[in-house]
Parts: structure tokens; C-alpha cells; sequence
């Protein structure tokens, strides 16, 4: 290199490697925390990490688990999460969290390192094809081969995993790109993707359809989902003025508890295979559905022919592809969730009277007085939905944060825990992850240093991803994973015994570990409870403990989860747990014309 | 409805399959035409036929033409899956908008002598195939058409001595003056 050509480089703060680029971009995107793992092909990108106080980068023990704290860091702030892993064995390990992300509309952006790019397709060390691997579980990808592109589509990669739909990308950048210099450019707010411009403004037309189906409603019923969540905090208070507007019903998915208060006076709880009677009953007999930011996901449909065989149907998502995949609806409106409600609010106060529903809410208060969460009291062995509670009652109040594993006690949890706010559930919906609520704490508690953050877990889950505890005790993260031990992968052994005859294939683990000694192993806080007396004093000790605790509540190891939705039937055919014995169970689930 | 002991409600749908032609433009990237197979393979939808190359160089855009059946539901999760893709400019319907022209262009190599030669000649002459390879006992006919005036001229070559054909699939474009 001549020495001009040497001075020019330090005279120009863009000209930089690719390595300084990627940290630099992250920088410039805002992004204050990186959860990764280095490996051969990123040392570069470490390298430049390490220079600098801007980017904290977190250290997991297990690429997944990068992925999943930064699905929690993202679920919980709303902006977009961020992983740094090497190649081959890194990559890889990465498809689970990415593929979560896609199914549940989280926005991540991951950077993976690749061999050098002569060595490309050569089968060298650590290599693997990651664009080709993530392809489908990513919103879209890039590999990289030249450094003069990298700071355009890191950019692009962040508008892409933040705008329209949300969802995770992977930018994959070769070695000898993180090493070479070139030009980097900061983002532009004049930049305008050439291909990529999700509508976000609902149809005016569409809208006042919409609000004429709604003001003439008689038995109306609004289904909210995880889009109201991703359109950030607004979409959830304008839902909420809508609720208040026209006094309608409202339930959500999964995904979307938390937009409306559970102790809001129209909550009818969560919908779907294990919603309340109420919420399906209601989506079953409804005249009028808005469905917000929901796909009808076949967990929420039940059998698709009987589902609310009589009503309108108005639809608002962002994703095109979303209208009418499941269910025919009748009014589509493409556009952001906030913006449509905010458009339909306005049309509705300037142009309606809320209608009088009046029967429609005592049709409700029967279904309600079913009491389909119905548990029964017990002593002398915890209830797993009694400990939710208790749980529930010790933190009402705080700024607590809620992340779950999956199964039973992910279905618990939704019943049971009242969600008041958005942005503080994360739970694995669309993919059901097992393994994902641990390191989604560890997420969660980096983006709230100060908050109450609890991963409700079940012992199976738990087990996948519990090397994170070492990641939470080295970054003093103060997670509680409360364990309901029933010592069963509960969700699958309830499934042996309706639907394969009582044969528990697999579903019992026989050598469990002692978990208050594998806390302490890890440096964190054991807490062991079995009796239902002495619950509620461990749960404080558990809050009042300022470090990771494992919390093992040993639970009655044959509860099942009620009520449900059984496999071919509609949102009226429910088996609430009253009705919910052997014999009901049997012919609910047993073949001949129980099936029907 | 009987169905398995099952965590899915396994539905059996019975609305007849329609075919559509689709034109998609996306920007010709590394990867996009994998992408779009990737979409199809992964999401079960069927490719009759499918068509791409590059179109407007300096653009960058490459026009991709496939042929696919589904039901009419299927049909528009299609479209929707394909326009959601973020190298994808656009998508149109040229079944939809019913007035798209659709080529195929097929070389068809045919060997024999005597009578079936003759006829083979005289049946090419019928399809405006013109001959672009022969020998004294074979020649290779360049065929262009509709795909069913194509496979039309396939079968009759059979009995003639068909020995292999080289099919592009199906090109299209909308009438008229305005573009996609």
C-alpha cells in the first residue's frame, strides 16, 4: 500500500474493515446489547467487540441460547434482538430460535460467520451452507461477499427484521469480508427498499365496512393476537379504547395476552385448544368477529368447518398472506394493527353508537358460570394451577416479567397468570419450543435490569436449555425458573393417556436431577417445595433472593390441562374439567362416534 | 367425520384445483430462484412449469413464469407467500387477468425413414415446427405454441419415431400496451 494511499485510509472514518463495519452498524441501529458465542469464523468481529464499550456483547453457553434471550430481549423492548455465532456447528444450532422467531413474528437479526470465500462450497472447517439452511426459517438472508455491500445490508437486514411483519434474518459474512477494508455508510432514512414495502395503512373503504359490521353487531366478539403486541405499546391502548368504545368482548391467542387486561371488565381469557369456555363459546356463536393481529392458527380454530359457522368476519394483519389462509373472512383490511384501530376508532366515534348487547352479555355470564378453570382444592400435594396462582398473587403489582417454557405449565400459565400489560409474556407459540423460557429470561433480565423476570418451566423443558444458568450467574441475572416438577413431560403424557390408551411411552424421566443442588453447582439459588403450606413463604424467599434461583415445586405428577378442545372438534364441543372424568374423557377421545 | 387420535384437526378438502399462470418479477439476486422453489417445495403448493431469466439487465430484474394448481384458496395463499418475499417485485395473475398470451417453445427430435419420415415432415409442416437439425435418418423440429398445441405435436411424433424432446416451459405476457 503506497503512503498516501495509507493516510487516506485514517483520514476517512468510513473506510473500515468489515469486522469494525458490522460492530459500528449495530451501533448505529442502537443496539446496546449482543448475544453470541465466537468461533473461527467471527474472531474478527470479537476482535472489534472487544475495542469498544458500546455494544455489551453476552456470552451464552449455547448458540440457542443466544437465539432465544434475544427473542426475549426483543418480545420484551420491541426492538429487535440481536446474535453474533460462528459458522458451521454455530449456524446450525441457531435454527431452532431462528425458525421460533419466523413462526412467532419476532424481529432478530443474526450474524453468522462463513469460511472465507474461496473456501466456499469446498466442505472446509466449520462450514456448512447457512443462507441455504436458514432460508426458510428466516424472513430473508444474505451472504456477503463483498465489503463495499456489508453496511448496505446490515442495514437492509434491520429494516427487513423490523418493518412489516416482523421476523428474524441472518446476514452471513464470510471471513476474509470481516478482514477486508472498504467503505462503510451510515443508515439513511432516505433509503427506500426496492422491493420491500409492507402496507401499513388499512383501506379507507374497508374500514367503514368494518366499522358498519361492528355498530350493527348482536353478538359481537373481538379476537386480538400477537400483532397488536408487535405493533408496539399504542396498538395496545387503542385496542383498549375500542373495548371501552364499544363495550364489546374481547379474547386473545396466546401470543397476545397482555394487550387487553386480564382484570379488564370485557376479558373473556385466551381462546383455543385450552382457552375458556367462555372465549370459545363466544367465537362459536359470535355474529360479528374482529380478529387483530391473529392468524387463526389451527390451536385456535379447532376443526376449521364448524368454526363460527355464523358470523362476519373482519380481519386486520399486516401480512397479506395471512387473510384467508385458515378461515374465509369477510372484510380484509392489510395494515399495521395500531394504525387500522386507531382508523377504525375514529370512524367509530364520529359515525356510530355502541351497540346494546345487553343479552349477548348475559349469553356470556352463562358460559362464564361454567367455571371452566375449575380445579380441584387439594392439601396435601400442590396443584400445578394452584402454585400459578400463588405465584400469580406474590408478584401482583410489580413490574414483573413472564417467560415460559412449553406445555402444561405454558398453558397453566396463560390461564392463570393475568397478563395487564403488552411486552410482558414471551412464550413460544408458533413453534413450541421446549427450552425456550430459560435463556428468554436471561433476555428479558438484560433489557430490565431492575424488573421481576420468572420463566414458568416445567421440568422436561427446563432441561434443554439449563446450561444458560451458567450465563445468568456470570452476568448477575436474577432469573427465577419456576419449576412445576411433575417429574413427566406433562403436555405429552396427557396426550398418551386421551388419545394413544395410557401407554406413557417416554414420557416419564426416570433420573431427575436434584435441582436445588444443580443451582448451587451453578452458582445460583436452590428452592425446594412439595407441601401447599409452605408455598407461598418459598415463592417470597424465591423473589427476595437477588440471584438466579431454581425454584423446584414439586407438583402432583398426574394433573391434566383443562379445559380442552378435543383433537376434530369444534370451539362448543369443550371438555371442561367438571366433565372431565375418566369416562367422559374416554368417549371425548376414543374413537367411534365421539369422533364424529 | 372419523378421524386418527390426533393433535391436528385433519380436514380433507374437497374444492376442485384450478391452474394459474403467475409472472413474478424480483430482483436478480443470488439465491432468489431458490427461494421461490424453496417456497413451493416447502409450503406443498405444485409447479407445472416454471420459467426464468433475466429481463431488464441494467434493473437487475428477472421475470419468473410458473404454471401451478391448486385450489382457488391455495391459489391466493400462493400469491400472497410469493409477494411477501422480500426480492419480489410483483406478482400477477395472468390466469386471473384473462388476457396473457402463453408460449412454450419445445425441440423435439424424431428418427425413422421412409413413410414416417414423410409423415413427420408433413405434421411439422401442419404445426409451423420448423426443422433445425437433420440427418438421413432423424431431424430435430423447433416447435412453438401453446403447451397443449405442444403436446399435441409430442404425440403424434410418438408412432413416428420420437426419440426425445427438450421442453422450456411456459413463457407469458399480458396483451396489449400496458406492462405488468
Amino acid at each position: 500500500m503506497s503512503e498516501s494511499k495509507s493516510r487516506d485510509l485514517r483520514e476517512d472514518p468510513n473506510q473500515m474493515t468489515g469486522a469494525a463495519m458490522i460492530v459500528r452498524a449495530l451501533a448505529d441501529h442502537g443496539v446496546k446489547h449482543v448475544f453470541g458465542y465466537p468461533g473461527g469464523a467471527v474472531l474478527p468481529i470479537y476482535d472489534e467487540i472487544f475495542q469498544q464499550s458500546e455494544v455489551e456483547h453476552i456470552l451464552v453457553r449455547h448458540e440457542q441460547g443466544a437465539g432465544h434471550a434475544a427473542e426475549g430481549y426483543a418480545r420484551s423492548t420491541g426492538k429487535p434482538g440481536v446474535v453474533l455465532v460462528t459458522s458451521g456447528p454455530g449456524a446450525t444450532n441457531m435454527v431452532t430460535p431462528l425458525t421460533d422467531a419466523l413462526m412467532d413474528s419476532i424481529p432478530l437479526v443474526c450474524i453468522t460467520g462463513q469460511v472465507p470465500t474461496h473456501l466456499i462450497g469446498n466442505d472446509a472447517f466449520q462450514e456448512c451452507d447457512t443462507v441455504g439452511i436458514t432460508r426458510p426459517s428466516t424472513k430473508h438472508n444474505w451472504l456477503v461477499r463483498n465489503v463495499n455491500d456489508l453496511a448496505k445490508v446490515l442495514h437492509e437486514a434491520f429494516y427487513v427484521a423490523t418493518s412489516g411483519r416482523p421476523g428474524p434474518v441472518v446476514v452471513d459474512v464470510p471471513k476474509d469480508v470481516q478482514f477486508a477494508t472498504g467503505t462503510y455508510h451510515p443508515p439513511r432514512k432516505s433509503d427506500v427498499h426496492v422491493s420491500y414495502q409492507p402496507r401499513v395503512k388499512g383501506d379507507a373503504v374497508q374500514i367503514r365496512k368494518a366499522v358498519s359490521l361492528l355498530a350493527s353487531a348482536k353478538r359481537p366478539v373481538i379476537y386480538s393476537g400477537g400483532g397488536v403486541i408487535n405493533s408496539g405499546t399504542d396498538a395496545s391502548k387503542l385496542l383498549r379504547e375500542l373495548v371501552d368504545v364499544t363495550g364489546f368482548p374481547i379474547t386473545s391467542t396466546l401470543m397476545g395476552l397482555g394487550a387487553y387486561p386480564a382484570s379488564g371488565p370485557n376479558w373473556l381469557g385466551m381462546l383455543g385448544m385450552h382457552g375458556t369456555y367462555e372465549a370459545n363459546m363466544a367465537m362459536h356463536d359470535c355474529d360479528v368477529m374482529l380478529c387483530v393481529g391473529a392468524r387463526f392458527d389451527d390451536r385456535i380454530t379447532g376443526r376449521t368447518d364448524a368454526f363460527s359457522p355464523g358470523s362476519k368476519k373482519i380481519h386486520i394483519d399486516i401480512d397479506p398472506s395471512s387473510i384467508n389462509k385458515n378461515i374465509r373472512v369477510d372484510v380484509p383490511i392489510i395494515g399495521d394493527a395500531g394504525n387500522v384501530l386507531g382508523d377504525i376508532l375514529q370512524v367509530f366515534k364520529a359515525e356510530a353508537k355502541k351497540p346494546d348487547i345487553k343479552t349477548w352479555w348475559q349469553q356470556i355470564a352463562t358460559w362464564k358460570a361454567r367455571n371452566s378453570l375449575a380445579y380441584k382444592k387439594n392439601n396435601d400435594v400442590i396443584l400445578p394451577q394452584f402454585a400459578i396462582q400463588r405465584l400469580f398473587e406474590a408478584v401482583r403489582g410489580r413490574d414483573a416479567y413472564i417467560t415460559t417454557e412449553v406445555g402444561q405449565h405454558q398453558m397453566w400459565a396463560a390461564q392463570f397468570f393475568g397478563f395487564e400489560q403488552p411486552h410482558h409474556w414471551m412464550t413460544s407459540g408458533g413453534l413450541g419450543t421446549m427450552g425456550y423460557g430459560l435463556p428468554a429470561a436471561i433476555g428479558v433480565q438484560v433489557a430490565h435490569r431492575d424488573s421481576l423476570v420468572i420463566d414458568i418451566a416445567g421440568d422436561a423443558s427446563v432441561q434443554m436449555t439449563m446450561q444458560e444458568m451458567s450465563t445468568a450467574v456470570q452476568y448477575e441475572l436474577p432469573i427465577k425458573i419456576f419449576i412445576l416438577n411433575n417429574q413427566y413431560m406433562g403436555m405429552v403424557r396427557q396426550w398418551q393417556q386421551l388419545l394413544h390408551g395410557n401407554r406413557l411411552s417416554h414420557s416419564y424421566t426416570e433420573a431427575m436431577p436434584d435441582f436445588v443442588k444443580l443451582a448451587q453447582a451453578y452458582g445460583g439459588v436452590g428452592l425446594q417445595v412439595t407441601k401447599p403450606a409452605d408455598l407461598d413463604g418459598a415463592i417470597k424467599e424465591m423473589i427476595s433472593v437477588k440471584k438466579p434461583v431454581l425454584f423446584d415445586c414439586r407438583v402432583a405428577a398426574l394433573e391434566n390441562c383443562f379445559p380442552m378442545i378435543p383433537s376434530g372438534k369444534a370451539h362448543n364441543e369443550m371438555l371442561l374439567p367438571a366433565e372431565a372424568n375418566d369416562e367422559a374423557t374416554a368417549a371425548a377421545f376414543a374413537g367411534g362416534k365421539a369422533l364424529v | 367425520m372419523n378421524q386418527p387420535a390426533s393433535a391436528y384437526f385433519l380436514e380433507e378438502r374437497h374444492d376442485p384445483n384450478e391452474t394459474h399462470t403467475l409472472s413474478v418479477l424480483v430482483a436478480n439476486e443470488p439465491g432468489v430462484l431458490a427461494r421461490v422453489i424453496g417456497l413451493f417445495s416447502g409450503r406443498g403448493y405444485n409447479i407445472e412449469s416454471l420459467t426464468v431469466s433475466e429481463t431488464e439487465s441494467q434493473k437487475h430484474v428477472s421475470r419468473i413464469t410458473i404454471v401451478t394448481t391448486g385450489t382457488p384458496m391455495v391459489i391466493q395463499q400462493i400469491k400472497h407467500q410469493l409477494d411477501r418475499m422480500i426480492p419480489v417485485f410483483h406478482v400477477v395473475d395472468m390466469t386471473l387477468t384473462g388476457r396473457s398470451i402463453e408460449r412454450e417453445l419445445a425441440m423435439v427430435k424424431v428418427r425413422g425413414g421412409g413413410d414416417n419420415r414423410v409423415e413427420a415432415l408433413r405434421l411439422a409442416d401442419a404445426f409451423r415446427a420448423r426443422v433445425i437439425d437433420a440427418t438421413t435418418e432423424s431431424f430435430v423440429f423447433e416447435i412453438t405454441g401453446n403447451s397443449q398445441k405442444i403436446s399435441q405435436f409430442i404425440d403424434l411424433m410418438r408412432p413416428l419415431g420420437l426419440v426425445e424432446v427438450s421442453r422450456t416451459g411456459v413463457a407469458a405476457i399480458g396483451r396489449g400496451p400496458e406492462g405488468m
